[in-house]
């Protein structure tokens, strides 16, 4: 298990090198702006230009600056470790920037995933053992209503009843935990909600389809042939095996989400990673290549995370 | 005569569909004594394994019509709750499916799965249920049983885990125990490690054995009395030796003669039955088998004379006279077995 | 094989003249890899190991086995649907061991197979007429214009009502699928057509049916058939010569009647004795050998004759150490074992 770790851990690194070098490559080849034009601010001359150029080594060739980007990665910068560089943009370090927003990211992200989770699970559960009764009509009703619906509208949907008509809750905008715990939740809640929605869908149809298929197995009837309560029945032996597959697919989403909810935060102006991102593109290339280390990286350790999981939840998967 | 331990009168099994309704079981009875092993044979769709779903109670009541009386050691289990179904079920009833491959449960350990079972109907702890386990996996002939129970099914072979299912069923020494084509996915050699295994074990635990199959063979071997099932019916029941020797149903010469024998000459044509079986929304008039018979006369799609003679041990529902039966078996079906 | 092995393999019956298809020395290695990227090799599968075999014209050679045996895999390369990973397979003449895929086109058409589940080989989006139809186009034998009478002849001659051209796989019962499967089977008028498992996910009044089905068809179109099944009875009923395998290797190879009547191999006698018999009687006159324990994993076979483990004659070392050859014993009869059963050991097994 150790050394199977230790290899997955390197594949991590790999996956993350590989992402970056297309980012990388895809920014130089086809360049969207003049970078050194951002970071020149209002009254730009060639010299000056020139001499920008020069600082921020975009003079070089592309791989010498592909290898100081990966060495300062690696090794570290004079910002700090990982060595991101500044933003070109506002010429202040992205490491700091990085972890703050991040930070944003993670309270969006697990209040959303704790909201999907509990609704999708129970849910699924439910519409799959009253297959077919009123409460499974409507859930999945609603399921193709929320796997339907853009993010976006709904968010703005939200905005206008919630905000604007009832006003009950506050518009866009982000209160730090520390500052106000009350507004804290009261301001992250419809953009909770929002994210959660489309997530509680596709895992409640999800777990209905893999717990009705899961019930119809043969070992579920040897459960029942031995004389198992039909409790049991569903939640030892129905529920180890059809919510099993939920953790991989759980795993893969929450690392996606923790890259950036670009769309549900530039809704509610929430100054997360994909907010940030939205900002930066499409000349700020350390700002970008910064969210793309992070998302990429995020992603196949969450990857990795969750295989690990799943061996100790499938016997039939060891790994060496 | 032997103590009944199970007694089925007019069972029928009918399940609405969209399509019709699916007769399934259609008026079957039969009694099951202890000791005896009692072998079902038909082809698939005969409605063989759903009588045994209905008698185990493992046939979802809300989707299926249920009539007629199961009487297991004196109590209807067609009228008894769900709750009392349980307790029966799994303790006095054990089941084997078909299938070992697919039957238990992949994620948790064979010896965890069977004391689950054990702890179901008997207040014992984990530790007392796992002694059991492990002797009863002993008893079914898998070696080093403790360390075998603590592996998972993916780490036994087709021929263990169909050992780990008997063990399973019976655990709790139950009065019948009923295997449904318990061999039909292992290899010939296993098989008849299997079925010697149930032979055995039916004389330790003092039960009765159901086996349900569509292999003669099976039945030829380990069956002290056989009933014949198509169509949801029983068209022929007896003794092991009626059935061989003296059978008379049209349907049940025709299963015979269409098993390529080991012994016979190698150039001898088989001789199947023609046709298809029946489904089981849209069977036949009279005689359900009376499109496929070769011995069919006028009589035939219009009347089913049920089972004949009354209160004998050997009975068929066959409209031919007994004599011409006899005679045509001798003649036809007897010189090839 | 030596020469003298080879001269008592055809003295029987029609296994006469040049072999139609030859396996010379015939492994098949499928190996085992750990790791995401680069894959490391850590084992490997023996599934064909070391095979020597011949089918002749007109004949059908059956092969049974358990469960990982290797028929199956060996029907495929036959059939070239693996590559050996050792030795040479000749096809009416020609090594086609090494052939491309635009050279075995020709022999493509002359070698077909019928496989077990007659629904999972069909696709269910095609009506069967053009299922049937199929080979034709493939391999443009026929003109487009004549591919449907053609079919339906071919129908006909299955037994399946040819107005059912225009009918999906999912219309038709098992036994009938596995008609369609025989009829596309034989559109190319083949040589050799290789059964898989061909009846045992049928019930057993229909396997009847397509048995003789099989059989008819053999006379008619003088095909030679590779039969693979794990019912010892149904290959018997079916084939001229039988061979049985054993993890990956031929452990004996006789004409059926002999290999009924006096097998060599202690493992076909086992497989024999297994056999349930719809006879009581003769049933319980029956000496039954039981083998004891599962077939050991072809990853890591026993060493000398892969059978000692279970084997009731087993003596060591020799049997653990030396791996028997194949020897002659009776017309067309050759086992690998170094104790081979005595006829009084068969006939007790035998319910005679």
């Amino acid at each position: 298990m150790g050394r199977y770790i230790v290899r997955r851990l390197i594949y991590v690194v790999a996956v993350v090198l590989i992402i970056t070098l297309v980012t990388f490559l895809i920014f130089f080849l086809m360049p969207p702006g003049d970078p050194a034009l951002a970071f020149a601010g209002k009254a730009p001359n060639p010299q000056l230009l020139a001499e920008i150029r020069k600082n921020l080594g975009l003079d070089q060739p592309v791989y010498v600056q592909y290898g100081r980007f990966v060495r300062n990665l690696f090794m570290g910068d004079e910002y700090g470790w990982p060595g991101l560089g500044v933003s070109y943009e506002t010429r202040t370090p992205i490491v700091e920037e990085l972890f703050k927003r991040v930070w944003v990211t993670v309270q969006l992200a697990v209040g959303a995933a704790i909201i999907w989770l509990f609704f999708g699970v129970t849910i699924g559960i439910i519409s799959a053992l009253r297959r077919r009764s009123f409460f499974d009509r409507v859930s999945m009703g609603f399921a193709l209503f929320g796997v339907s619906a853009p993010v976006f509208w709904l968010g703005l949907m939200g905005l206008y009843i919630f905000w604007e008509k009832l006003n009950v809750l506050p518009g866009t905008g982000f209160t730090r935990f520390s500052q106000n715990p009350g507004e804290w939740a009261e301001q992250l809640l419809m953009p909770w909600v929002v994210l959660a929605l489309l997530f509680t869908a596709v895992y409640a149809r999800m777990i209905r389809g893999n717990l009705i298929e899961t019930m119809s197995e043969d070992y579920i009837r040897t459960a029942r042939a031995k004389g198992l309560p039909e409790r049991k029945v569903v939640a030892k032996h129905g529920l180890r095996a059809s919510l099993t597959p939920v953790v991989t697919m759980f795993g893969m989403d929450f690392g996606l989400l923790l890259g950036g909810a670009i769309v549900t935060e530039s809704v509610f102006n929430i100054p997360g990673l994909g907010f940030w991102l939205r900002q930066a593109l499409p000349t700020d290339i350390p700002v970008i290549l910064g969210i793309t280390v992070f998302a990429a990286f995020a992603v196949t350790f969450m990857n990795l995370i969750v295989d690990i999981i799943y061996a100790f939840l499938d016997p039939r998967v060891r790994y060496s | 005569m032997p103590e009944a331990i199970l007694e089925v009168k007019n069972l029928k099994v009918h399940f609405p569909t969209v399509d019709g309704i699916v007769k399934a079981v259609d008026d079957v009875s039969f009694t099951l004594s202890r000791g005896e092993t009692l072998g079902v044979v038909g082809e698939s769709g005969s409605g063989k394994s759903v009588g045994f779903l209905t008698i185990m109670g493992l046939i979802n009541r809300r989707s299926a019509h249920v009539e007629g009386e199961i009487i297991f050691k004196g109590r209807n289990l067609l009228e008894v709750s769900d709750e009392e179904m349980r307790k029966i079920r799994g303790d006095q009833m054990g089941m084997v499916f078909q299938d070992p491959m697919t039957s238990l449960h992949p994620m948790y350990k064979v010896g965890d799965q069977i004391v689950e079972g054990v702890r179901a109907h008997r207040d014992v702890d984990k530790k007392e249920g796992m002694e059991l386990a492990i002797e009863m996996l002993r008893r079914v002939g898998i070696p080093k049983p403790d360390q075998r129970a603590r592996q998972y099914p993916h780490e036994y072979s087709g021929g263990m885990r169909q050992r780990a299912m008997i063990a399973m069923a019976l655990a709790l020494n139950p009065d019948v125990l009923i295997a449904d084509e318990p061999t039909t996915a292992l290899d010939v050699t296993v098989q008849a490690q299997i079925l010697e295994l149930i032979d055995r074990l039916k004389h330790e635990f003092d039960a009765a054995v159901v086996i349900v199959t569509h292999d003669l063979g099976v039945v030829a071997e380990h069956c002290t009395k056989i009933q014949v099932m198509y169509a949801g019916k029983i068209i022929e029941k007896g003794n092991r030796r009626d059935i061989y020797y003296e059978a008379r149903h049209p349907y049940t010469w025709g299963l015979l003669q269409s098993i390529s024998r080991l012994e016979a000459a190698q150039d001898q044509r088989l001789r199947p039955i023609q046709g298809l079986p029946p489904s089981l929304i849209n069977v036949p008039s009279g005689c359900p088998f009376h499109p496929r018979c070769p011995h069919r006369f006028d009589r035939c799609p219009h009347e089913y004379p049920g089972l004949q003679p009354p209160h004998s041990d050997h009975q068929d529902a066959c409209l031919l006279p007994f004599d011409t039966k006899k005679k045509i078996f001798h003649d036809e079906v007897a010189v090839r077995a | 094989m030596s020469t003298v092995e080879l001269s008592t393999a055809r003295t029987t019956g029609k296994a006469t003249g040049e072999p139609l298809v030859k396996l010379v020395g015939v492994k098949k290695y499928f190996p085992i890899t750990q790791g995401i990227i680069l894959q490391k090799k850590v084992g490997q599968v023996h599934a064909v190991d070391d095979v020597d075999l011949e089918i002749y014209p007109g004949e059908t050679l059956g092969v049974v086995g358990e469960t990982g045996c290797g028929k199956s895999t060996t029907a495929r390369l036959v059939m070239k649907l693996y590559d050996v990973t050792e030795g040479r397979v000749i096809f009416n003449g020609t090594d086609i061991t090494h052939l491309k895929r635009r050279q075995m086109a020709p022999f493509r058409r002359e070698m077909q197979m019928i496989f077990q589940d007659p629904y999972a080989s069909l696709n269910p989006r095609k009506t069967i007429g053009s299922i049937i139809g199929e080979p034709f186009r493939i391999h443009k034998t026929v003109s487009e214009e004549k591919i449907k009478s053609e079919v339906q002849q071919l129908m006909e001659l299955v037994g399946l009502n040819p107005e059912h051209y225009n009918r999906y796989p999912h219309e038709f019962s098992g036994g009938q699928r596995q008609r369609i499967g025989v009829a596309r089977a034989l559109a190319l008028r083949p040589k050799l057509i290789i059964c898989d498992e061909p009846v045992s996910a049928l019930d057993v009044s229909i396997q009847a049916q397509i048995l003789n089905l099989l059989k008819d068809l053999q006379n008619e179109f003088k095909l030679t058939y590779m039969f693979i099944a794990h019912d010892l009875s149904v290959v018997k009923h079916m084939s001229d010569r039988v061979a049985v395998m054993y993890l990956g290797k031929i452990v004996e190879v006789a004409p059926g009647a002999t290999l009924y009547k006096y097998p060599k191999h202690p493992y076909s006698g086992a497989l024999l004795s297994a056999i349930p018999i719809a006879d009581p009687d003769l049933a319980e006159k029956k000496q039954r050998i039981v083998l004891q324990g599962d077939v050991p994993s072809p990853v890591d076979p026993p060493s000398g004759c892969r059978f000692h483990p279970r084997c009731p004659n087993a003596q060591f070392p020799r049997c653990s150490d030396v791996e028997p050859p194949l020897a002659a014993h009776r017309a067309g009869q050759l086992a690998a074992c170094h104790y081979p059963l005595d006829d009084v050991q068969v006939n007790a097994v035998k319910a005679e």
